[in-house]
């Protein structure tokens, strides 16, 4: 037992974890600036720009406010989940990040059933928002949790039947080689990424996956016009900062898997000396989940929340019937040989 | 390691399995129910079945509790006890039946020949439960398929009675 404590392969494994967490955790803070930054610029505000250069410490200060803030429990909550909620939401947000391969190594661990797990663990962040609006006692988050638990469980039909085809032509579950097979080029310039070959399947999961993490165009469960704040209206200081870093942590793990299975996760060209060679994986798979990222944002800056039964209609009868589509169409590929 | 670990997820699966049934508050039942799911999820993975233990969270806790408790929440059911049970009488049949599931299910564990010590890494891998469910299992996996699209189109016709 304390033999495996001091063991190289453990202290490898618990730098790997302290590093990777570090930086998401870092980097959670720093997506939230970046969305103010690239809101006011598509609006032609100057944006957050006080605290610090270029208001480059304003997640510190905003961390700060929430932790100070009054902390304020409705009195008719029910305090045991309420209290429990946020938690709820941000622990698997959190926890999808063991199984994301930033890199050929830097991973902490290489399960056989990686993207399983994701779509498992991401689906019970559903409970913090349906019971956060539950326990609130009140009737607006009530119905923003109503709306939430509705349309999570619409979209993630669609979300993993659109996994399907690539899963097909990959044989495979493991996150790090669905990234292996997706190395090398077509006619010597084309990547071999699945967005070529399952392009109808990248464009069901991008927007289901905006819907799954309760964004904008489809963040009907919070829609301030109609519902104050949706499931997170009585939630105050650090709990509401709870919640808004799950949203932020889904949104970048739905850009990581986005990437990794249809951008060629961190495949890229390699170049330079040995410890370029070795930072560039990273650097490709950080360059396009931020891509992911701003088009996000870019998503919200500009378009309108769409109708509550628009959204029913269009998961239901729209995509989730192009997925199956897209499912039969890709295994008759596959029978015949041509993928 | 593995024995603390086991006893660990067997003691919150129980102790969540007995709390389902004591709880007066419908809410709190089905959540038990999602922690028992998930530590039966964890006993999964210490038998090398993580596509089960995947599976369980997948299908269990994540898709059918999150209807439960969606369900629970639109009607608002709030506690028991409040009105008198229409369905008491049902203890006194429930309480042998399940006396006598349990006096089987232990007698046939008792008598069970002991398996290897150590599960074998390839039994419970994504590959193995593919091809056995579409070679040995094929016709019982066929026939649940076609159960539950019966369900379906029952609760169809239930939902919409002028189609």
């Amino acid at each position: 037992m304390t033999g495996y404590l001091t063991s190289t392969t453990f202290l490898v494994l618990l730098t790997k974890m302290v590093v990777i967490f570090g930086v998401v955790l870092t980097s959670l803070a720093y997506v939230t600036l970046l969305e103010r930054k690239v809101m006011a610029w598509i609006q032609m505000r100057p944006g957050p720009n006080r605290v610090g250069p270029l208001g480059l410490l304003q997640p510190l200060a905003d961390g700060l406010k929430f932790l100070f803030k009054e902390d304020i429990i409705p009195t008719s909550a029910n305090k045991i989940i309420y209290i429990a909620s946020p938690a709820i939401s941000l622990i698997p947000a959190l926890l999808v990040f063991a199984v994301i391969p930033f890199g050929p190594d830097l991973q902490i661990t290489d399960l056989n059933v990686g993207l399983l797990f994701i779509f498992a663990v991401t689906s019970l962040g559903v409970y913090g928002i349906v019971l956060g609006g539950w326990a609130s006692n009140s009737k607006y988050p009530l119905m923003g949790g109503l709306r939430a638990s509705a349309q999570m469980i619409s979209y993630e039909l669609s979300l993993t039947l659109s996994v399907i085809g690539v899963l097909m032509i990959a044989n495979t579950l493991s996150l790090q080689e669905l990234t292996e097979l997706q190395g090398g080029v077509w006619f010597g310039f084309v990547p071999r990424w699945n967005v070529f070959l399952q392009p109808v399947a990248f464009c069901i999961f991008v927007v289901s996956a905006i819907a799954e993490t309760n964004r904008l165009p489809f963040d009907l469960a919070e829609a301030e016009q109609e519902l104050v704040g949706g499931w997170h209206t009585e939630f105050s200081s650090m709990k509401f900062a709870m919640f808004f870093l799950a949203e932020y942590a889904n949104m970048i793990t739905a850009s990581s898997v986005a990437t990794i299975l249809f951008l060629g996760g961190w495949n890229g060209p390699s170049f330079g000396p040995w410890w370029v060679e070795m930072a560039l994986p990273t650097l490709w798979f950080l360059t396009k989940v931020l891509g992911f990222i701003l088009f996000y944002m870019i998503l919200r800056a500009t378009l309108p929340r769409i109708r509550y039964d628009q959204l029913m209609a269009f998961g239901w009868k729209v995509l989730l019937l192009l997925a199956l589509a897209n499912v039969v169409v890709t295994s008759l590929l596959v029978a015949v040989g041509v993928l | 390691m593995t024995e603390i670990v086991f006893f660990l997820f067997g003691a919150i699966a129980l102790g969540s399995a007995i709390n389902i049934l004591v709880q007066k508050h419908v809410l709190y039942s089905a959540l038990s129910m999602i922690v028992m799911l998930g530590s039966i999820a964890g006993l999964f993975v210490l038998l090398h079945a993580e596509m089960l233990a995947v599976v369980q969270i997948l299908v269990y806790a994540g898709a059918i509790m999150v209807l439960f408790v969606f369900v629970i929440m639109l009607l608002n059911v709030g506690r028991e006890g409040e009105s008198p049970d229409p369905l008491r009488w049902l203890k006194f049949v429930g309480i042998p039946a399940g006396l006598f599931l349990l006096s089987l299910l232990s007698s046939s564990v008792w008598h069970a020949e002991s398996g290897p010590q150590t599960a074998s890494t390839f039994i419970g891998s994504p590959e193995a439960i593919g091809s056995s469910l579409f070679t040995d299992y094929l016709l019982p996996f066929e026939a649940t398929s076609v159960l539950i699209l019966i369900a379906i189109v029952g609760a169809l016709v239930l939902a919409k009675r002028e189609l």
